[in-house]
């Protein structure tokens, strides 16, 4: 990690990770290619257009074309990773997303970024708080949402090796480093990052840092919290999620995503089949986001430490769901 | 014309000719279908598939083959049809177009059917999936061509304009997009819905090498397919002039069969007019 990936001490721009594994598995496999959409610099790849110039692709402003061209480059063999901000890279080429990687089943690595709230000041046009919930729904489709550098550049190599289509979800605020440097991502495990018997805190992404602050304030309080990291969204981990429910009194989810069909749609879907158990859903609670920084619009919908404590306090003391 | 190639003409008509019907009964059977423009693009799959590209039958996925994007999926009866002529599914498999559970969905599905490169239906996927092909191949440094057939409808949809404009900002004089000019879309006549004239001149203002032909002339089809890429560093766009439900007189040039099922009476009357023969 260089020493201008350091966004603040101890906390990492997870794009870093991104380029800099990108260069690497470009310099050792020449299948290796790059399809931006006029993002060079917010996907941090300029380091790979100079190095790998040829493996490069930018199709202009063309979010639908550039999903096209990824199944294209698929099928002659290379493996692209098709970047752009999510908001975009995800809604403008949805169609491209099902068919020609998901029903398709094409090798094509889409990496979405500056997702959630992370663009928070230019408003709901910008904000990527469905994408989640479209992509979830595709089959085929690996959905990843990684926790911090270290599972970002785990993600990246598992989805090198992998062949089928893979969403790779990335935001840009800073985040610690949560995972030893030799973890290895596996699809459909959700990764226990504290254990704990009372209540479980399910998260992934950016809020799984603020999540095992919850569970610290939490064991203040005498309860002992289980965090788990669901970077793997799509396949989910269902056993730990059932196994969480029947040993434990209660599920928050937190998601920097809307709060219907992510991360806590996809828990109360297995759990009200296989495991009926009382949730708190956090998240963006069905309304477009206002205007403000993204650390703003997290504590604006109480996607922080805080509120995540009061949420599992509340569902421990029997209020309602909500 | 030396008599070998015009002992392979007569192979390609008689060929066509065969798919058109073949593709007649799949949309009568299956009840559902777009004839007219199966009919209307014969001649292009035939000859790209019998004549033009490098193409192992035995060997779908084989690295170096040309690839082709059948991008107006829904005229799958043709597609499906010459495939099984050029040998990558058996003639009986054609016989379960759209049956329960059947390999041939009414839009090919390139895990289920052996030379099929793309997974198309939604109009204006095949563009980018055919550029992104042309760029594998200079990658690569690999010989091998793409080809992709749309239709002159689909052109509505302007993801095949970005597409457009990312082969010639490339120079992918290793792609051919072939435009099965039949002006006649679902509804109407394009030039009563949302009128594509001039198209050459649309397709030389976005940078490409543009050849108009008879797109039901094989020996044409031939000679500009075989021969792209047009000009050199130019990505090369074939128009292919081309009647809507071609060699059956009442389909001939009619928007009404867009969609459509040939009755047995009509199956009959096709099969004289096609073969020369009483089916």
């Amino acid at each position: 990690m260089s020493a201008e990936a350091t966004v603040q001490a101890g906390l990492f721009d997870c794009r870093d990770s991104f380029a800099a594994t990108m260069e690497a598995m470009a310099a050792a496999d020449p299948r290796i290619a790059a399809v931006v959409n006029d993002s060079v610099s917010s996907t941090k790849l300029k380091g790979f257009r100079s190095k790998f110039p040829e493996r490069f692709v930018n199709v202009g402003i063309a979010e639908q074309n550039m999903v096209g061209v990824g199944a294209g480059l698929a099928n002659g063999g290379m493996i692209p990773f098709v970047c752009g901000a999510s908001c975009f890279l995800t809604a403008r080429a949805m169609e491209q997303v099902k068919v020609d990687l998901g029903y398709a089943r094409n090798n094509v690595k889409l990496c979405g970024m500056s997702s959630g709230m992370a663009y928070g000041e230019l408003g709901p046009t910008h904000h990527s708080i469905e994408d989640l919930a479209w992509t979830r729904v595709i089959p085929n489709l690996t959905v990843i949402v990684p926790v911090d550098p270290v599972e970002t550049k785990a993600a990246l190599l598992w989805a090198r090796d992998y062949v089928g289509p893979v969403f790779l979800r990335l935001s840009r605020l800073p985040v610690p480093v949560l995972l030893p440097e030799d973890y290895v991502f596996t699809p459909g495990r959700a990764v226990p990052m504290r254990e704990g018997t009372d209540i479980t805190i399910v998260a992934n992404g950016v809020l799984v840092c603020r999540a095992l602050e919850a569970a610290e304030k939490l064991a203040q309080r005498g309860i002992s919290a289980r965090v788990l990291n669901a970077s793997s969204m799509a396949p989910i981990d269902r056993e730990a999620i059932i196994k969480a429910a029947k040993e434990t009194r209660g599920i928050v989810t937190v998601e920097e995503a809307s709060i219907y069909g992510g991360l806590g749609g996809a828990v109360a879907e297995i759990l009200a089949l296989e495991h009926p158990t009382r949730m708190k859903i956090l998240g963006v609670p069905g309304v477009f986001a206002p205007t403000g920084s993204a650390e703003f619009l997290l504590e604006h919908f109480g996607l922080t430490a805080a509120g995540i404590e009061t949420a599992a306090v509340e569902l421990l003391n029997g209020v309602a769901a909500g | 014309m030396s008599a070998k190639s015009s002992e392979q003409k007569e192979y390609l008509q008689q060929a066509a000719a065969e798919v058109r019907m073949r593709s007649l009964e799949m949309v009568h059977h299956a009840k559902v279908g777009h004839p007219g423009g199966d009919l209307s693009s014969t001649d292009v799959l035939v000859t790209l598939y019998l004549s033009v590209m490098r193409l192992d039958p035995a060997n779908p996925g084989w690295p170096d083959r040309d690839r082709f994007i059948m991008s107006k999926g829904h005229c799958s009866g043709a597609f499906y049809a010459t495939l099984a002529k050029a040998g990558f599914i058996p003639s009986s498999l054609l016989d379960t177009y759209m049956d329960p559970l059947s390999k041939l969905n009414g839009h090919p599905d390139r895990n289920k059917v052996p030379g099929v490169e793309a997974n198309t239906g939604p109009l204006g996927h095949g563009m980018p999936i055919a550029v992104g092909n042309a760029l594998a191949a200079r990658m690569k440094g690999a010989a091998w061509r793409t080809f992709v057939l749309t239709g002159d409808g689909e052109l509505q949809e302007g993801s095949n304009w970005e597409a457009a404009m990312t082969a010639a900002n490339y120079n992918l004089d290793n792609l051919v997009l072939i435009v099965d000019r039949n002006r006649i879309q679902q509804g109407d006549f394009t030039e009563k819905t949302i009128r594509m004239d001039p198209l050459r001149e649309k397709w030389e203002a976005f940078g490409w090498a543009v050849a108009e032909v008879n797109g039901h002339d094989i020996a044409e089809l031939q000679s500009v397919l075989g021969s792209a890429p047009l000009q050199p560093g130019k990505p090369t766009c074939v128009i292919a002039n081309t009647i809507k439900g071609r060699g059956v007189s009442f389909m001939e040039n009619k928007p009404e069969w867009h969609h459509g099922v040939p009755t047995a009476a009509q199956l009959e009357q096709a099969c004289t007019e096609l073969l020369g023969v009483a089916r």
